[in-house]
């Protein structure tokens, strides 16, 4: 096809994405936004497959194209259909992954091809190959472990290994100088493999010593570098719908990865340096009083206290998205509603496991949205608060990140709750947090533990508060 | 270094400040999504590896080019069916059907 009709595909597509991000900044028009940017890719991909490249010389490649691109799409749709909106945040991860791949490999093919015998690649190629594979190497392994950290097919505590700050900015001047040698030097295979090996190894030595709770930032931190390889892969073949696409993804992956860090108030080199969970068993327990005690409430109990409430704030966490206990939650709060008491949840800016995963659970659950209060707007409201409940939120209610100068999460943002008149804890075990780190709100003389399986003991409640109803009238 | 690597750093650079203002006010309730959906845009690699793949002549680079467009293919129906599901969970609700 005619080079100019792929260029004006091109700029659409590129104006397609700009126009879709700019609408998945804002919640109304977010779904929107998506569409047009999946509009756009297709428009692209439809511009690709005419390029004159394969059309004049290649036809028989589009049978391996074609097969590729339906295998993929299979694959894709199936799973991301299927996947279970707790399991989203290592999708996000393994697709990731994917891209990051696939620069690498388009890089790698592209080696291959250019430099030939004693032949070097044009410079301007050669550099930006040498950048979008070793960035698109780290990006897939990076990615492949956060996924099998999110999804327990590894631990997700923070592994720490001997010298680890050192190798990585060892590995990166290795990488750097393999880069140049094979980009400027001798166009020597071995070589540039050593630089593909030792890239996917900066990628796994990255992201091994970072713990699961750390792992949304260091997920937008993969998915920002995907994007920087998808660039640089459009130098490599001098198409400017990969430049665009690329760095639009790029500068907005690192800015998102910057709010989240913020967020929980973990600087980027804090996350990938200190490993917050790798320290010793006991340092995160010197906030506990000697001898103290936790204590347990009954469900008709806790269903009396909040039924008699002014105010129950729920604080929902990660424990709440794994028992699918949303639609309990939501059924528990519309009763305490019905009852003349004020239900409000309380979002913390890490709920769930990424930012704004719990938004989009609760959402599922048809919670009003305005219902939903963020952390700083509710922080103040715990001192009028009668009852605090807890479901399944560990590390972001730990006063010890306020006050313990000497626990490994002190210093990140967390939710007020220990200022209510009453917390009622819902957990499964005494277990620490995604973190490795004890809370010392459960040995609060105002806490009581509800111990078990949250959408179990949710429906309980409900029950129980019921019954409650039944007979407040009849008395 | 020739033009055509020069004119690709000003649309790099260009592209990089529209990426930074246009996500600047992002809620962090809309963090997920768009981290997924921005996820879904970098599949754009997918042009690159149906070129490369295109331009295959050898065993292994029908390999690695059927390889690499498989990937870009999955990173793309994925990011973008993944994304939409969560957004679709922002509206619908107050008993609406679905």
């Amino acid at each position: 096809m005619n080079p100019n009709v792929i260029g004006v595909a091109y700029l659409i597509s590129a104006l397609l994405f700009i126009f879709g991000l700019k609408q998945l900044s804002s919640p109304v028009t977010a779904r929107q936004g998506n569409r047009y940017a999946a509009v756009g890719m297709t428009i692209a991909i439809v511009a690709t497959l005419l390029d004159r490249s394969i059309l004049d010389h290649h036809r028989g490649n589009y049978i391996l194209i074609g097969i590729a691109l339906v295998i993929g799409a299979i694959i894709g749709i199936g799973s991301a259909q299927r996947v279970k909106m707790t399991a989203m945040p290592q999708m996000v991860a393994i697709f990731n992954g994917m891209g990051g791949g696939a620069a690498a490999l388009v890089s790698i093919l592209e080696f291959l091809r250019l430099s030939t015998g004693t032949h070097l690649a044009p410079a301007g190629q050669g550099a930006t190959i040498m950048i979008s594979t070793a960035i698109g190497c780290v990006s897939f392994a990076g990615s492949m472990i956060a996924f099998a950290k999110l999804q327990e097919l590894m631990t997700g505590n923070a592994i720490r290994y001997p010298f680890h700050r050192e190798l990585i900015p060892v590995l990166l001047v290795v990488i750097a100088a393999l880069g140049v040698v094979a980009a400027f030097v001798t166009p020597n295979r071995a070589v540039f493999f050593a630089l593909v090996a030792l890239a996917l190894i900066l990628g796994f030595a990255l992201v091994i010593p970072v713990g699961g709770a750390d792992m949304p930032v260091i997920i937008s931190l993969m998915n920002s570098l995907t994007g920087v390889a998808a660039a640089f892969t459009g130098f490599v073949l001098q198409n400017e719908l990969l430049i665009v696409a690329g760095a639009l993804v790029g500068a907005s992956g690192t800015l998102l990865t910057q709010l989240m860090a913020k967020a929980m108030n973990r600087p980027l080199t804090n996350v990938l340096f200190a490993g917050v969970g790798a320290a010793p068993v006991g340092a995160g327990m010197t906030a506990l009083p000697a001898g103290a005690t936790v204590r347990e409430i009954s469900v008709d109990d806790a269903a009396m206290l909040m039924s008699y409430a002014g105010q129950v704030v729920i604080v929902p966490g990660y424990g709440l998205a794994v028992a699918q206990a949303q639609h309990q939650v939501r059924e528990l709060a519309s009763l305490l509603e019905e009852r003349g008491v004020t239900v409000k949840y309380a979002i913390h800016p890490v709920a769930g496991r990424m930012p704004g995963h719990m938004n989009v659970l609760l959402a599922e659950a048809d919670v009003p949205y305005e219902q939903l209060y963020e952390m700083d707007e509710i922080n103040g409201e715990f001192q009028h608060t009668d009852v605090a409940l807890v479901v399944g939120a560990n590390d972001v209610t730990n006063p010890a990140a306020r006050t313990d100068a000497s626990s490994p999460i002190y210093g990140m943002p967390i939710l007020n709750v220990d200022q209510a008149a009453n917390i009622i804890v819902m957990k499964r075990s005494m277990r620490p947090g995604f973190a490795g780190v004890d809370n010392p709100l459960y040995f609060d003389p105002k806490t009581a533990m509800l111990f078990g399986d949250a959408r179990d003991s949710l429906s309980k409640l409900v029950s129980s508060v019921k019954a409650a109803g039944g007979a407040l009238v009849a008395s | 270094m020739n033009d055509t690597v020069i004119l690709g750093a000003y649309v790099f650079i260009l592209a990089i400040i529209v990426g930074f203002e246009v996500i600047a006010r992002v809620p962090s309730m809309l963090h997920t999504p768009l981290m997924s959906g921005t996820n879904a845009i970098h599949g754009v690699v997918l042009l690159g590896a149906i070129l490369v793949a295109g331009q295959a002549d050898t065993v292994p680079t029908y390999i690695l080019g059927f390889i690499a467009v498989v990937l870009g293919s999955l990173n793309v129906f994925g990011g973008f069916v993944v994304t939409d599901r969560m957004l679709q969970m922002f509206h619908g609700r107050r008993g609406a059907q679905r």
